[in-house]
This record gives C-alpha cells, structure tokens and sequence, in this order.
C-alpha cells in the first residue's frame, strides 16, 4: 500500500525530521559499475614500465611460491596450505604499494604478501607448518601475524593506523580479507571505526569467489562489496583483482588518501581461486571446470606477461630470467623446509604472562620432568626438542 | 615527603570519605598524567563520564584522543585497542556492563589473551578491560552477569576484582602498569562503598596476584572476592554471637591465583567456605575448591562448601535478593561445616 491509498493520505504532508541532514554526500563515495583495468587499455600508457616489471617478476615468484608451498603440503612438511594461485596480482600490489613504515594486516591466505613485503619465507610459513603460530616478530616487519578468525584484524589496522596519527606518524595500514570475511561482525565495526576515526586505513577485499565452497551470491546481495563502502561514508572501489597494474594503481590512491588524512578506502578486488579452499577441500564439489577454465583466460601472469612481451618490454629471456629466479628461491625453500625445527617444548610455557605464574612454574617443572624421564627412556639427550 | 608536616597533611587528606568509584577514577587519571601512553576509550566515557561516572571529567582535563568517546560496538572498541596496544598505547577499554562485553569474546580470547604467546613474547599487549560486573542494584536483564569464569578459563588473561576503595585505586594502577593484559572487574554494588582514603596514601602500588586476610579468624575460612566481601564480613561478624571464629580471605585476584594465602589459611583453620555471586555450576568455587581439596586434604576437617548463586541465568531485578548469597546463606554453610565435623 503506497501513502496516497492510505485513508486521508492527501491531508497529509510528511515534513523532515527538525535535525535531520545527510551527513555525506553518497555519490562520490560508489564505486564504478565495472572493475577497474588498466592492462590492455588506453590506462596502460600512464603504467611505468619499471614497476610493471617489478610485479611481473613478483608475481613470477608468487606463482612458484604458492606451487611449492602446495607441493610441500603433500610431502607432509605443512600441515595446510591455503593457496593464492590466481590472486598473486592483489598479493603482491598490496605488499609492494606499502612504505617501509606501513603496516600489513594480512590474513591467513596471505603469506605471499607477507613474502613480498620481505618477510623471510620460512618464517612466514611456520604456522602452516605447526611449529610456531607467528615466526616473526610482528614490529619488525610491520606485519601483523596472519589471522586465522575471520575478519578480526580489521580492528586490530584500524587501532593501529588510529594511534600512529595520534603518535604523528604517517603510517598506513592495509587489511587484508576474503569476500566471506565481509560478512562478519568485525568487517562491519572496523570500516565504521575506520570512517568515524578518518583513520588511514585502507581494507583490501580478495573477492575470490567463494568462501570455502560458498559463492558470493549465497554471501551478500549487495550490488557489489565495494559498495558496502557508501553506508560507512569511505569511498569504495572496485578493481580487476588480476590485472596487477589496475590493484597496484587503485590501491597506491588509497594509501595516498589515507596517508594525506583523507580517510579509508574499501577496496573490492574481483579475483578467482584458482585452486581448492585449502590441500583439504574438494572445489569439484561446488564448481565446475567451464568456469576455472574461463578464470585460467584471465590469469594474472599471463596477463602481464602479454601487456610487456606485446609493449616490448619483456622478451623471451626476460621471460626465462624471472622463471629461473623464482625457481631458484622454491629450491632454498624446498631444501629449508625439508629439516625438521628444532623446538623447545618449555617454550610452551614461556609467552603466556610478562612473568609466569605459581601454576604455570609448576607445571613447566612437571613438564620438565616428563621430558627428562623421556630422554632417560630413550637414551638420548635431546630432552624432546625434536619434531 | 619526610617533614612531620607533610605526613600530618597526609593524614588529613586520608581521612577524607571517598567511593569506590572515586577512587577508580583516579586511578585513571592519576595514570593518564604519569604515562601520556595511556588511552581510555569506550561507549559514553568522554562527554558523559561514563554511565557510572568512572571516567568523568577524563576528558576535560586529557582531551577526546585521550578519553574516547567510541561508536557503539565492543568488539570494534576492543579490537582498536588491540592496534592501539600493538602501536604502543596502553589502552583502556570500558565494557559499560557485564554483559555487553559478549561481542568482544572473540577479540579478547583471540587476540587479546593470545597476542604475547602467538607472537613468541614478541608483542605482549597491555590492554585493561574494564567490566561493571554482578548483581545487586536492580539492574533489568542483561545488567547484574559475573562472568569471571569465562575469563578465568582463558590462559594468558589477568582477572582481579577489587573490594575495598583503595583495592579499587591500587589494582587498577597495577592493572594499568601491568604488560598483559588484564579484565579489571569492578563489583557495581559497591561503586558507592566509601571509606576513608587518601588518593595520596596508597604510593606503592601492590602487584597483582596476591590475597589479602581481611579479618583474622581459626574456626574456617571465609572465600571470597569483589562484591561478596561484605557480606563475609558481615558474617563473620554475626558469626560470633555463634561462638564462630571466621577467617575471610579476600582474593583480588582470580587469575593469577594465590595457592599460598588460601593455602596457609585453610591449613590453619581446616575448613572453608567459597562464596561467590556468581553461579556455582562450572563457577570461580569449583575450581577453588578443588585446589584447596588437592592441596589441603590433610588439615580438612570437612568438605570444601560453597555459597554461590544459583544456577540459573540472573534473575529479574524484583527477584534477585533470592539468587544473590547473602549472610544467612553464608552461615548456613558454616553451620554445615560444624556439623560435618561433628559426625
């Protein structure tokens, strides 16, 4: 029933509320109807060819990373693998448009952009392996450790791009997170947050397709994620997730806004995961081959890898030198991956507390004990400390 | 200070009646001055001074980058503290009511009490998560929850209560100060408990972790912590006319938890009562009971008892005198103890 078929409806005249004013302007803040390209545009001419190649090298890289990390969940030496193949170009635009003084919030997916950011490739992958839950120290690189909970490193980018401003730093954080993280309460508070605060934040989301095996249309009935930016008051922008050129150039104008006070900046990447959720998931349950097949057409590398060959950028030996390159850093991955950690096991009692409690020196005594009567058994004196 | 007169100024200041609720708010600013690191941020904790007027005038005095008035959502006001923290801030959250703390589960067990540990001791974060707690002020649904054995059951958080008004100062100073972080549960009821303090007095600041005996007693011992303080002090206090010569320990701090003091106690007087308002059922008591059996089995006289309430989600406002322990309850149990040693 509309208003005028409401009895007396003509009489009545609806006045706005006395205070009552849109806050913001919403127009400027919608992304565009299309993701953003720019290889195989005109936009490729403003594209420096210094940084093209830069990614292209990276995502070279990325691809055999992601290859040899999956390869190492088969020998045993991970425990689970969550691969990016298919989205190295939102990876590694995301660690490469960062200053030094920047901070990453990656989830648990993203250990290639950790790697592109400089992180040593072992010590990324030590939570995948199970030895240590974070192998890094999360001040030094300016990374935070992957999270695994969905979502909850949002907050955690915006508090800190939050206290840096307040410190007078000018430090951008970048969060990371996948189309099924947007749906959780944690998205929805951190981007409010972020707007409230204008906090220099910039939310990068990996729309992959699928949330394990759920599909983004089962996920939201937005128009698009990007467009969830409007209700928050940031601008949202939606880009080719695989056109590594079109991320690395949306999100450089993020992390400048932010950088310049502006505010955050939800970006919405349109990418595909090219292979199962994780080594444990079965994709050919909920997808079928026509649409990987139309995603491999439209693959990150091999898009770039066009734009320079065709540009004359890149030829056949540049081609064979990123190649060699990266295989030469999955062999000193594979050859450190391949020893067993050494681990302490009263290590698990050393980072609970700043100083241990009465119970936890108790048990670590008990503990010690076991490891020693271990050892005695055994016959050897390595107290446990092997995997 | 070590002139005469400024030890008599002292005493003067001491003597002036402050609550509970004074005394946590300047625990808060007298914090705030020493350490420009520290941040409170919350719902209504600026303008307003927090709808318990902890953090009143807070504010005024540090602006609103110091004292923040956040949007409405735990979660994110926890979550933010957790950058806040990794910046090197030392935040502090208010939680406004016991049970509007749920959202921020994930972000406390998650990240808040796991932070130190998954980073290897590499990024410890020294965050104070104030939660109002408990019943007794005729609060609707949802206002009066003791949730402490939710956060007790997580390793790597702190979890103190006070019970006096310079338990109030003191602990939450140390709370502050404190590297880990720490859930700081304020007894509502007593907000408006006064005595007579002086914010100068209490200079050095006690760690946490350590128990108190509040009344010095050999017939059993009374267990307790944060609003039920009075209530064993109270008994204890009929209890004499009983010929009962009560012991009351009071914990301050749940986590960690002093083995020694209630230890020495129990062993002394060989029986015990654990009185808590929260419910019994998977509550603080059983745990405390439990390591008072293992470790004083011995000295016992009669079985571990505890007063708490009942097992039930809390209780209308009109209703919850029943739910709450309160004296009678208390002696009943002690009577029971009498009787068990009896036979």
């Amino acid at each position: 029933m509309t208003v005028q078929e409401l009895p007396g409806a003509a009489a009545y005249r609806p006045t706005p509320p006395p205070a009552w004013k849109p806050l913001t302007d919403p127009a400027p803040l919608l992304p565009d109807p299309e993701p953003y390209r720019v290889l195989g545009t005109d936009a490729v001419a403003d594209a420096d060819p210094e940084l093209l190649l830069r990614l292209y090298a990276e995502l070279v890289r990325g691809r055999r990373y992601n290859a040899q990390a999956t390869a190492l969940t088969k020998q045993g030496r991970l425990a689970v693998y969550p691969s990016s193949t298919g989205q190295e170009a939102c990876e590694i635009a995301a660690a490469l448009v960062l200053e030094e003084r920047d901070w990453l919030f990656p989830s648990y997916r993203d250990t290639l952009a950790a790697v592109a950011r400089g992180l040593d490739p072992v010590e990324a992958l030590t939570l995948l392996r199970g030895d240590r839950h974070t192998g890094y120290d999360p001040r030094e690189h300016r990374i935070a450790p992957l999270c695994t909970p969905l979502a909850t490193q949002l907050p955690h980018a915006v508090g800190l791009a939050h206290a840096a401003r307040l410190k007078g730093d000018d430090v951008v954080a970048l969060a990371m997170v996948g189309d099924g993280g947007t749906s959780e309460g944690d998205f929805h508070e951190a981007l409010n947050f972020a707007a409230v605060w204008r906090a220099p934040v910039v939310f990068l989301v990996q729309n992959n397709g699928f949330a394990i095996s759920v599909p983004l249309a089962k996920q939201t009935a937005a128009p698009s994620l990007a467009h969830k930016a409007v209700g928050y008051g940031m601008p949202g922008r939606l880009v080719d997730g695989n056109d590594a050129a079109a991320v690395h150039q949306v999100l450089s104008e993020a992390v400048a806004r932010a950088r310049s006070g502006g505010g955050p900046t939800l970006v919405e990447a349109v990418t595909y995961r090219m292979d199962a959720h994780t080594n444990a998931d079965d994709a050919t349950r909920y997808r079928g081959d026509s649409e990987v097949e139309a995603w491999r057409d439209h693959d990150p590398v091999q898009l770039l890898e066009r734009e320079l060959t065709g540009r004359g950028l890149l030829d056949d030996d540049g081609v064979e030198e990123a190649r060699a390159a990266a295989e030469r850093m999955a062999a000193a991955l594979r050859e450190r991956m391949n020893a067993d950690p050494v681990l302490d096991p009263m290590d698990l009692f050393a980072h609970v507390y700043a100083e241990q409690t009465a119970q936890l020196r108790e048990q670590a005594a008990r503990l010690r004990e076991e490891l020693d009567a271990e050892s005695d058994r055994h016959g050897t004196d390595d107290g446990g400390t092997a995997r | 200070m070590t002139t005469a007169a400024a030890t008599a100024g002292e005493r003067t200041a001491k003597a002036k009646p402050a609550t509970m609720a004074q005394a946590l708010g300047r625990a808060l600013r007298d914090s705030m001055a020493e350490d420009p690191s520290v941040h409170v941020l919350g719902e209504d904790v600026g303008t307003l001074g927090g709808v318990f007027r902890i953090t009143d005038g807070l504010a005024k005095e540090f602006g609103d980058e110091r004292c923040t008035d956040t949007p409405l959502a735990e979660a994110g006001i926890l979550g933010a503290a957790v950058g806040m923290a990794m910046y090197g801030l030392r935040p502090v959250v208010e939680m406004q009511f016991d049970a509007f703390a749920y959202p921020a589960f994930e972000q406390l067990i998650s990240h808040v009490a796991k932070m130190r540990n998954r980073t290897g001791g590499a990024m410890p974060l020294p965050i104070t998560v104030r939660v109002p707690y408990g019943g007794g002020i005729g609060g609707v649904e949802h206002h009066s929850d003791s949730s402490e054995a939710y956060y007790m059951a997580t390793p790597g958080l702190h979890v103190v209560t006070p019970a006096t008004v310079e338990d109030a100062y003191g602990l939450l100073r140390a709370s502050i100060a404190s590297d880990d972080p720490v859930v700081f549960l304020e007894p509502k009821r007593l907000y408006w408990s006064k005595a007579d303090w002086s914010p100068q007095h209490p200079t050095a600041v006690e760690p946490i972790g350590r128990a108190v005996v509040r009344r010095p007693g050999r017939s059993a011992t009374l267990i307790t912590y944060g609003p039920s303080l009075p209530v064993c002090m109270e008994a204890a206090q009929a209890a004499v006319e009983e010929g009962w010569d009560l012991e009351v320990v009071d914990l301050r701090s749940l986590v960690p938890f002093d083995d020694e003091s209630v230890t020495a106690s129990v062993r002394r007087t060989g029986r015990a009562v654990v009185v808590h308002e929260s419910t019994g059922f998977g509550g603080p008591g059983g745990e405390i009971a439990a390591r008072i059996t293992e470790r004083c089995f011995h000295y016992l006289e009669a079985p571990v008892l505890r007063v708490a309430g009942f097992d039930i989600p809390y209780p209308p406002p009109m209703q919850e005198r029943h739910h709450l322990p309160g004296v009678d309850r208390v002696l009943d149990a002690v009577a029971r103890l009498q009787w068990e040693a009896d036979n």
